[in-house]
């Protein structure tokens, strides 16, 4: 899967938690991300989506070593990062930035916006002049549509999308190569999530960045992201094209996925699949498909072993042993696997 | 979309309006909302945070802060299941007491926060039943264990002794869905309650309410910011901006052709499934931001941002809530021309 110009190749990444503790009742392993492949090419938007629990922030931690990986290998800009030491890892940081969900506790009150974006300056020895500093910041405001004079102001003064903007200024501040959003928009206004996902798909097209966003939102992540990769239990189900993805889903938990997923037009009509029960534990994963328990198709084979990604159109890849299945897209309509 | 029954309405909410007093100053936070509901229907509130929508519920129900704090006026007649109809505004604490919980039930956003964290299912199911319906304490966990087994939580008897923290996001909303249903009300008020959940799990929560309304006929006033979900469940749809309400209509026309720009352009800047993939459409975002209820603009609340605003006149006068036809009100000084 990987190419020259891929800027992050990820193959089987793994990262387990064990809790408890083995006094009391022993310890137990939570695979969070339990051997999770994909790469991304530069300049591209992936999104990452998948319930609570299902591992899509683990992975994106992971990958900005905010965590360390239990396996795996994270190769980013040709150079494989998986265990590099803090001082080694220092020039990636910079080129591997984060935009946080809350715009709220993501800023600290106390800073100004200047000194807000002047600290990753510093951290990463781009402090440069005063007066050069002072244009990097004015451009950089710019950039996210707020304006130079808003500098010396502090985080409470601005609205929830300016802080998202603020947010997005400061992981721009260092001129990264690969931005991870991590629900950059569920926690904004209706008519300012717009806003913040046009800015983002600006910035994409003026400065080539590339976004892993990840979301819960399907209308969102088919908006912003070149490819879509589901989630479900620390594993990718499911990853296409967009156009593809939201056009042939191929696996039953993204067409479950998509009819739940409200759709702002009461003409819409479709079969509703009413998933039983919640996400299982992933402490007591089931065996074989992570999903079978909550699949309406499946069949007893489903619980030998857990079905590897093939690819089923270019570019298509899914997790399910069945290729015999009409599944519902979003607007109901059935489609052929 | 079931056919709207045209019963008498169950609650009407008359004139009502909300200021906070800040220091020294009044934030009118609510003007001048009046909205009916039926027997079955559910009527959505949509509009984003400082609208109002939260405000005005919390108001009808006394839950505001109390006088000198809060000034509310306005009326909320109530028919109640006696079939006498009750002023929940100027209603005495004890009578409000009565009411709330046994006519009128509320679920919140956040169902772990709206649970008792140190009292089990069981007991605060309970509580209310005691309270209001008189029974003992043993009919009352009785009826809490039916209600658990109604609202979809498998093994009831065992889950009434768990604590809030046993139970799962869609679980505990579960729980706060029973207690609201406790005394069969006749209203619900449901404020964001998906919006903390996965969207699978809100499915179930959204089915699970439609088909409690099915069953008791309780009418349902669902307050969000989500048009998906409103475009799920609405009957009518009632849109505030600025502490006043803008628009309101049955759903189907609402959606299809809006009066308001406001909610145009609302329904504009969401993404929607069709787009996925499309590079060639571009959402059109509202400029600016939502305004802060203590320094509303002038005239329309909705001008600065809106692009058929039309200088010394969307800015001078505030439009009147107008009857565009039968069942849709808008807002808006130029409605019919634009």
């Amino acid at each position: 899967m990987s190419k020259r110009t891929d800027i992050l190749t990820v193959s089987d990444l793994r990262k387990h938690f064990s809790i408890g503790s083995a006094l009391f009742g022993g310890r137990a392993t939570v695979k969070a991300v339990d051997g999770v492949s994909f790469s991304m090419a530069r300049g591209e938007v992936l999104g990452l989506v998948g319930e609570t629990g299902s591992g899509k922030s683990t992975v994106a931690r992971t990958i900005l070593r905010l965590s360390q990986p239990t396996s795996g290998k994270i190769v980013f800009d040709g150079v494989d990062i998986t265990a590099l030491s803090r001082s080694a890892l220092k020039p990636f940081r910079r080129k591997m930035q984060m935009v946080f969900q809350d715009p709220f506790s993501s800023l600290n009150p106390r800073m100004t916006v200047d000194d807000l974006l002047t600290a990753p300056l510093k951290i990463h020895g781009l402090a440069l002049g005063r007066d050069e500093r002072r244009k990097r910041i004015a451009a950089l405001l710019e950039l996210v549509g707020l304006s130079p004079r808003h500098a010396v102001r502090f985080p409470h003064e601005f609205s929830g999308g300016q802080r998202q903007r603020i947010g997005i200024a400061r992981a721009l501040a260092v001129q990264p190569d690969f931005l991870v959003a991590d629900e950059p928009v569920s926690a904004l206004d209706v008519s300012i999530q717009a806003q913040v996902l046009k800015l983002l798909l600006e910035i994409r097209e003026r400065i080539g960045l590339s976004i892993l966003f990840i979301a819960h939102d399907l209308a969102v992540v088919g908006y912003i992201c070149d490819r879509v990769a589901v989630m479900y239990l620390g594993r990718i189900v499911e990853i296409a094209p967009t156009a593809n993805f939201f056009r042939a889903p191929c696996h039953p938990y993204t067409e479950a996925l998509f009819s739940a997923a409200p759709v702002a037009d009461p003409k819409v009509k479709r079969n509703r699949i009413v998933l039983s029960g919640d996400i299982p534990s992933p402490l007591a994963p089931p065996s074989g498909c992570s999903f079978r328990t909550r699949c309406r198709y499946a069949k007893p084979e489903c619980a030998v072993s857990a079905p590897p990604l093939r690819e089923v159109s270019p570019g298509h890849f899914k997790a399910c042993i069945r290729d015999d299945l009409s599944l519902q897209t979003w607007d109901g309509e059935t489609t052929s696997s | 979309m079931k056919a709207i029954p045209a019963a008498a309405p169950t609650l009407v909410v008359d004139g009502v309006s909300v200021s906070f007093r800040r220091s020294g100053t009044l934030i009118h936070a609510v003007h001048d909302v009046s909205f009916f509901v039926r027997p079955g229907e559910t009527l959505a509130l949509v509009g984003e945070s400082g609208s109002g929508k939260s405000v005005t519920n919390l108001a009808i129900m006394q839950l505001t802060p109390p006088a000198p704090r809060t000034l509310v006026k306005g009326r909320a007649l109530l028919t109640c299941k006696d079939g006498v109809t009750r002023d929940l505004i100027a209603a005495s604490g004890e009578q409000i007491r009565a009411i709330r919980g046994n006519e009128i039930a509320m679920i919140f956003q956040e169902p772990m926060t709206s649970l008792n964290p140190v009292l089990t299912i069981g007991d605060q199911i309970a509580e209310a039943i005691v309270l209001h319906r008189r029974v003992s304490k043993r009919q009352a966990l009785r009826d809490a264990a039916e209600l658990v087994s109604l609202v979809g939580i498998p093994d009831a008897a065992k889950r009434l002794s768990n604590y809030p923290h046993h139970l799962s996001g869609g679980m505990r909303q579960r729980v706060v869905i029973a207690m609201a249903i406790s005394c069969q009300p006749r209203v619900v008020v449901a404020d964001e309650p998906t919006t903390a959940l996965d969207v699978t799990v809100q499915a179930q929560i959204l089915e699970l309410l439609k088909n409690l309304q099915r069953q008791t006929g309780m009418a349902i006033i669902f307050i969000t910011h989500n048009l998906g979900v409103v475009a799920e469940v609405a009957d009518r749809v009632m849109v505030m901006y600025g502490g006043r309400l803008v628009e309101e209509g049955d759903a189907l026309p609402l959606f299809e052709k809006p009066l308001m720009p406001y909610t145009a352009a609302l329904l504009n800047s969401v993404p929607r499934m069709d787009m996925a993939g499309r590079r060639d459409v571009v959402l059109d975002a509202i400029r600016g931001s939502v305004p802060d209820p203590s320094h509303l603009p002038p005239g329309c609340a909705f001008h600065p941002r809106c692009n058929f605003f039309v200088a010394g006149r969307c800015d001078a006068t505030q439009p009147p809530l107008e009857e565009a036809r039968e069942g849709r009100r808008v807002r808006c000084l130029r409605w019919r021309e634009i």
